[in-house]
C-alpha cells in the first residue's frame, strides 16, 4: 500500500499519522505540502489532524480551498482511499467529499479523552479490520467534533450504511452519535476519533492499529 | 512624512517610566546627556524588574548551576540538560501572572507562546507543556472566571501549536484572590551539537526579523509586571498581548527548518521588550554594537514610532543574526511558511545601540554599561519566625479516618482537575506514555526507547510557613515525582513568585526560599539550568503566598522500565518506605478538617530524600515495584486513594500498632513513598540494607478502600468524591465553593463520630 499524507500549514498530527503507517506498511508516506497542484501515484491519501489555517474562519474551511484539494477530489472521484482525522475530518466536509459539517462541541470546550466508539460495519477498506458490531476505544482531542447534518442527509447516511463509528457516550452534541461517516461507495472515511494515537502498548491503547491493517490488507 | 516629535525627558517623565530617581541618575551618566524618549523607554525595560533581575540577581547565584549533565545553565533562553546519545533537552518555566489576571485567555496563551519560543530558539522541537497554576479561593467571585479564561488560554494556544499539555498543578488560595500565578513550562529535544545561542558575532552581519508583524499591543508589558496591582490594574488591558498559535506553529517550523541548515550565527525570540532586550542582548553577549533601521521592520499599523517599535511585546516574532550571504536560503524558508522577513539592521563594532528611522537618529547608546551598570540590590531582608511544631495530641478529636479521607480527596487542592486538563492535548505528537493525573509526566524522545520525565511542583503554605523548608521541600518533591516513575532526577527550571521585595519580610521569604532550594539541589544533584523571577505580585499591598515553583525534568533510559502509581494487579502488596513520624503541621489535615493554616511545616531532610528516593528508582529499575507513588499533600491515605482510583483496584490495608491512626494516615513527612509489589521481601531486604524504613501496610484488589477494618469506603463513591468538585465549581454549584484554602466553610462530606480504631 502506498500512502500520501497532505501537510497543510498548521497539521500537527502529520508526523504522527506517517508514524502510524511507517509502523503498519514498513514504508514511510509521501508528504505532500499543500500547495502542491498534484499527488503521487498512490492508494490512500490521509488528511491529518490539526489546526489547519490556525482553524481560523472556521475548521477546515481554508485547507478545502487548497491547491491541493482539487487533485485529492479527482483521485477520491477515481476510487483512491481518502481518510481525513480530525481536522483532515473537517477538511473534507468543508470540501464537499463526505456530508455534514462539524460545529462547536455541546459543551463548547476542547475535549481530550478516551472515547468508546462502535464500529458500525467492518465492511470498508477503513474497517476491515475489525468486526461489525466492535466495540473500540480511541482518544478524541478537538473542540469542533459535533457532528450536524440536515435530517434528510442523516436518514441517507443511516439508509445506506455510511455511518463509520459511532459514540457509545456521545461527548460533544454529534447527531446520531456520528464520530465517523463514509462517502457513499465508503471510499471516503472521516473520523474525529485519532486512531494514530493508540498504535501500541505505551498509547495505553492498540484499538487503532486494526484501521491501518484493515487497510493494509484490503490495499496490498 | 509625517514629522513625529517625541516628548522631552524629564525626571517626572523617567518616574513614570518605573526608574528610581537614582537609577535615572545612572542613566544620564551612560548617555552622558538628557535621553531620548526612546531610550529611556527601552532602557526603562532593560532594568526593570522583570528583564533585569535586579532585586533577586544576587541570591539567585547562589543556586548550583552545574553538573556533568549540565551542556548550558541559566543565562541563555533556557537551559539544556544531556541526555546521552548526542542529544539534549531544553527546558524553562516562565510566569505571565500579571497579564493572566487582567486578560486570562490572552494572559495565559501568551504565556504558553512565550516559553515556546524560548526552547525552539535554541534549537530544540517542543515536545511537551506543562503548568503551575495558582487561583485564588474558590468562592471568591473572579475565580471561576480566572480559572475558565487562563485554562482556555493554555488549551488554546498548546492544542493549536500541537505540543502535547502533559502535567501540572492547580492549588487554590485566598492570598491569590488578587494576583493568580500562570506558569508554563516547555520541554523540548534537540542534538546536542546543533544548539543555538543568543551570542552575537561577525562584524557586518546581517540582523533578520521574522515571525510575526510588530503592532502596538503589549508596550511595556515588563514594566507592569515589575509593579504592585491596584484597582485600576483593569486599566492595564492594553499592555497584554495577543496570541496567534497558528503564526507560531508556522514558526516553529519554519525556523527548525531554517536551523538544519547551516546559516545562523546567533538568534533570540523577542519576549518581554520585545525588540530592545533581543537586539540589546544579542549584541551585548557578543561585545559588538548594532545598527537597526526601523523603517524595515514588518509593522501592523502605520504611523508606529521607534519608541512603540522598540517597546512592542507583539507575540511570535524572532530575531537572528546571519552568517553573510545567506539571506535568500533564509527568506525562501520564510516564504514557504508565509512569515515575515526582514533584513533590519547589522552589526557594528562601535558598541553602541543605533537606531534610525525616516532618516532621524532615535536612539544612540553604549550597549555595555547598560548591561554591566545595569542596577543590582542587595534589598534588606528579615527571616519569616519559626512556627511552632503541632502535635497531634493538640489536635481535636480525629474524625473517622474514611470520613476525612472523603473530605480530603474532595478539598479543593486534593480534587481531580481532569476538569482542567481534558481540555489539553495531551498526546499529540504520540510519545506521551504517561500523561496527566501521575506523578510525573512521561514522554519519550521520539524515535528512541528514552522518555523524559517532567514534573512541577510546589507547597506554597510550607513556604510562607518556613521559606526555608518549604523552597527545599519543593525541590525534593519534584526529585521525588520524577524518582516514582524510576527517572534519573537531572536537572531543575525554578519559576519564583513572590511580592514586593521592597518589603523585608518578602525578600526575607525570597532568599529563605532560595537558600532552602539551594540546599535540596546541591544534596540531590539537581542543578537549576533555567528560571525566571516573577515579584511585585501583590493586589492593595497584599501578598501572594511564597511560591518558588520548580520543574523537574528526569531521564528514563529505557522507557519500558517505568511504572505508573495505579495499582496494577489484585494480591500486590502495599509497602510504605520511608519513615513516617505523623507530621501535621501546615497539613490539608489540618487546614480542611479543622481549619487551621499553623504550624511548622514537615522537616526536609535532604539526606532521607536521597537514600529513600535512590533505593526507589533502583527497585523500580530492576523490576521489583509494580506501581509508585510519592507522599505529599494529604499524606499516606490520600496516596493510597490515587492509587486505587488510578488502578481501578481497591487494597485493604492495616496501620501498624501503635500509632497514631490520624498522623500517620494523613501526616505530611516527606521521603516517602507508597508502593506495590508482587513479592514483599526482596524490597524489605533491599530497604533494610539502605537504611530506609519499610512497612507492609496490607494488600491490593477489590473495589472497596479500606484502613483497619472499620474504615471501608467503595472506589465508586471515592471517585465521585474526587471528581465532582471542580465540575461543580465551574458549573456554579454553590456547595463546591466553600472548603479549604483557608475559608473552612463546610463541605459537602460530613465529617462522623470518632474512629474506634
Amino acid at each position: 500500500m502506498k500512502a500520501a499524507v497532505i501537510v497543510f500549514p498548521g497539521s500537527n498530527c502529520d508526523r504522527d499519522v506517517a508514524v502510524a503507517l511507517t509502523r503498519v506498511v514498513g514504508v514511510a508516506p509521501a508528504m505532500i505540502w499543500h500547495q502542491a497542484a498534484t499527488v503521487p501515484d498512490v492508494d490512500l491519501i490521509v488528511l491529518p489532524g490539526g489546526f489547519s489555517h490556525g482553524d481560523y474562519l472556521r475548521s477546515g474551511a481554508m485547507a478545502a480551498r487548497a491547491p491541493i484539494m482539487r487533485a485529492v477530489a479527482e483521485r477520491a472521484a477515481a476510487g483512491v482511499r481518502v481518510l481525513g482525522i480530525c481536522n483532515g475530518f473537517q477538511v473534507l466536509t468543508e470540501a464537499g467529499l463526505l456530508p455534514g459539517a462539524l460545529m462547536r462541541n455541546a459543551g463548547l470546550k476542547f475535549i481530550c479523552r478516551s472515547v468508546r466508539l462502535r464500529v458500525e460495519t467492518a465492511d470498508s477498506a477503513f474497517t476491515g479490520g475489525y468486526r461489525t458490531g466492535q466495540e473500540i476505544a480511541l482518544p478524541i482531542a478537538h473542540a469542533d467534533g459535533n457532528f450536524f447534518a440536515d435530517d434528510d442527509t442523516l436518514k441517507r447516511l443511516e439508509g445506506e450504511g455510511q455511518v463509520a463509528f459511532r459514540y457509545l457516550s456521545n461527548p460533544n452534541g454529534s447527531a446520531h452519535d456520528i464520530a465517523g461517516v463514509f462517502n457513499r461507495t465508503r471510499t471516503v472515511l472521516g473520523l474525529m476519533p485519532h486512531p494514530e494515537r493508540v498504535m501500541e502498548p505505551d498509547h495505553g491503547g492498540t484499538d487503532g492499529e486494526a484501521l491501518f491493517k484493515g487497510l493494509m490488507a484490503a490495499l496490498g | 512624512m509625517s514629522v513625529v516629535i517625541e516628548p522631552a525627558v524629564t525626571p517626572e517623565l523617567a518616574a513614570e517610566h518605573g526608574l528610581k530617581s537614582d537609577e535615572y541618575q545612572r542613566l544620564l551618566d551612560i548617555a552622558g546627556r538628557v535621553p531620548t524618549f526612546t531610550e529611556l523607554g527601552i532602557v526603562s525595560v532593560m532594568w526593570s524588574e522583570h528583564c533585569s533581575y535586579k532585586s533577586s540577581k544576587v541570591w539567585l547565584r547562589t543556586l548550583p548551576t552545574e553538573g556533568p549533565q549540565v551542556i548550558c545553565g541559566p543565562g541563555e533562553n533556557a537551559g539544556v540538560v544531556d541526555i546521552g546519545d548526542g542529544q539534549a533537552a531544553i527546558f524553562k518555566m516562565e510566569s505571565h501572572n500579571h497579564p493572566s489576571f487582567i486578560e486570562p485567555y490572552q494572559g495565559a496563551a501568551t504565556g504558553v507562546g512565550g516559553i515556546l519560543r524560548d526552547v525552539f530558539t535554541m534549537g530544540a522541537r517542543p515536545i511537551a507543556n506543562l503548568n503551575a497554576l495558582r487561583f485564588g479561593s474558590p468562592d471568591h467571585p473572579k475565580t471561576r472566571h480566572l480559572i475558565s479564561g487562563v485554562v482556555a488560554g493554555i488549551g488554546g494556544y498548546g492544542n493549536c501549536v500541537g505540543v502535547p499539555t502533559v502535567g501540572g498543578e492547580t492549588n487554590f488560595h485566598r492570598a491569590y484572590n488578587g494576583n493568580i500565578l500562570v506558569n508554563a513550562m516547555t520541554v523540548g529535544v534537540a542534538a546536542a551539537d546543533r544548539i543555538f545561542y543568543s551570542k552575537a558575532a561577525g562584524l557586518g552581519n546581517p540582523v533578520v526579523y521574522v515571525g510575526s508583524k510588530t503592532g502596538r499591543d503589549g508596550i511595556h508589558g515588563a514594566t507592569m509586571a515589575s509593579a504592585e496591582f491596584s484597582e485600576d490594574s483593569e486599566e492595564k488591558r492594553p499592555t497584554v498581548q495577543v496570541g496567534d498559535p497558528f503564526t507560531e506553529k508556522l514558526l516553529i517550523e519554519a525556523c527548525l527548518e531554517l536551523m538544519a541548515t547551516d546559516v545562523i550565527v546567533a538568534i533570540q525570540d523577542m519576549g518581554a521588550a520585545g525588540l530592545t532586550s533581543s537586539s540589546v542582548e544579542m549584541a551585548g553577549k557578543g561585545g559588538l554594537g548594532i545598527e537597526l533601521n526601523l523603517d524595515a521592520v514588518p509593522c501592523r499599523e502605520t504611523g508606529m514610532t521607534a519608541y512603540e517599535i522598540m517597546l512592542s511585546e507583539s507575540q511570535e516574532r524572532m530575531l537572528m543574526v546571519l552568517k553573510p550571504g545567506c539571506e535568500a536560503v533564509a527568506r525562501a524558508i520564510f516564504d514557504k511558511w508565509e512569515l515575515d522577513f526582514a533584513v533590519i539592521g547589522h552589526l557594528t563594532d562601535s558598541g553602541r545601540l543605533v537606531l534610525k528611522k525616516d532618516g532621524v537618529t532615535w536612539a544612540d547608546l553604549m550597549i555595555e554599561p547598560l548591561v554591566s551598570r545595569a542596577p543590582v540590590y542587595e534589598r534588606p531582608w528579615t527571616p519569616t519566625p519559626p512556627s511552632a511544631l503541632v502535635t497531634s495530641d493538640e489536635v481535636p478529636l480525629p474524625a473517622r479516618p474514611c470520613d476525612v479521607l472523603l473530605r480530603l480527596m474532595n478539598c479543593p487542592d486534593l480534587a481531580s482537575k481532569r476538569w482542567i486538563w481534558e481540555q489539553y492535548d495531551s498526546q499529540v505528537g504520540a510519545d506521551t506514555i504517561a500523561g496527566p493525573g501521575g506523578d510525573a509526566a512521561v514522554v519519550r524522545v521520539h524515535g528512541t526507547g528514552k522518555a523524559l520525565a517532567l514534573t512541577t511542583d510546589c507547597t506554597p503554605r510550607y513556604c510562607l510557613a518556613d521559606p526555608f523548608q518549604g523552597g527545599a521541600q519543593a525541590v525534593a518533591e519534584a526529585w521525588r515525582n520524577l524518582t516514582a516513575v524510576g527517572a534519573t532526577p537531572l536537572a531543575v527550571t525554578d519559576n519564583l513568585n513572590f511580592g514586593n521585595p521592597e518589603k523585608p519580610l518578602i525578600m526575607g521569604q525570597l532568599v529563605g526560599c532560595i537558600q532552602g532550594m539551594a540546599a535540596a539541589c546541591r544534596a540531590l544533584d539537581f542543578p537549576v539550568v533555567s528560571g525566571n523571577v516573577s515579584l511585585y505580585n501583590e493586589t492593595n499591598g497584599e501578598a501572594i503566598l511564597p511560591t518558588p515553583a520548580i520543574g523537574g525534568l528526569g531521564l528514563l533510559r529505557d522507557a519500558r522500565r517505568r511504572v505508573g502509581l495505579g495499582f496494577v494487579d489484585d494480591g500486590e502488596f502495599v509497602i510504605l518506605l520511608g519513615e513516617t513520624r505523623g507530621h501535621l503541621g501546615q497539613s490539608l489535615y489540618l487546614r480542611e478538617i479543622h481549619g487551621r493554616e499553623d504550624g511548622a511545616p514537615p522537616p526536609v531532610d535532604l539526606a532521607a530524600e536521597r537514600r529513600t528516593g535512590d533505593l526507589v528508582r533502583g527497585l523500580i529499575n530492576d523490576g521489583l515495584i509494580t506501581a509508585c507513588h510519592d507522599l505529599s499533600d494529604g499524606g499516606l491515605a490520600v496516596a493510597a486513594a490515587e492509587m486505587a482510583l488510578a488502578g481501578d483496584r481497591g487494597a485493604e490495608l492495616v496501620l501498624p500498632i501503635g500509632v497514631d491512626p490520624i498522623g500517620f494516615l494523613f501526616g505530611e513527612d516527606q521521603a516517602r513513598y507508597l508502593i506495590t509489589a508482587t513479592d514483599s521481601s526482596p524490597i524489605l531486604h533491599r530497604a533494610g540494607a539502605a537504611g530506609v524504613p519499610a512497612c507492609i501496610l496490607g494488600t491490593t484488589g477489590g473495589s472497596v478502600l479500606t484502613i483497619n477494618r472499620c474504615n471501608a469506603i467503595s472506589l465508586a463513591q471515592l471517585r465521585i468524591v474526587h471528581e465532582r468538585w471542580l465540575p461543580g465549581l465551574m458549573a456554579g454549584a454553590p456547595s463546591a465553593a466553600g472548603s479549604g484554602t483557608g475559608g473552612a466553610a463546610p463541605g459537602a462530606i460530613p465529617v462522623g463520630s470518632a474512629c474506634d480504631c
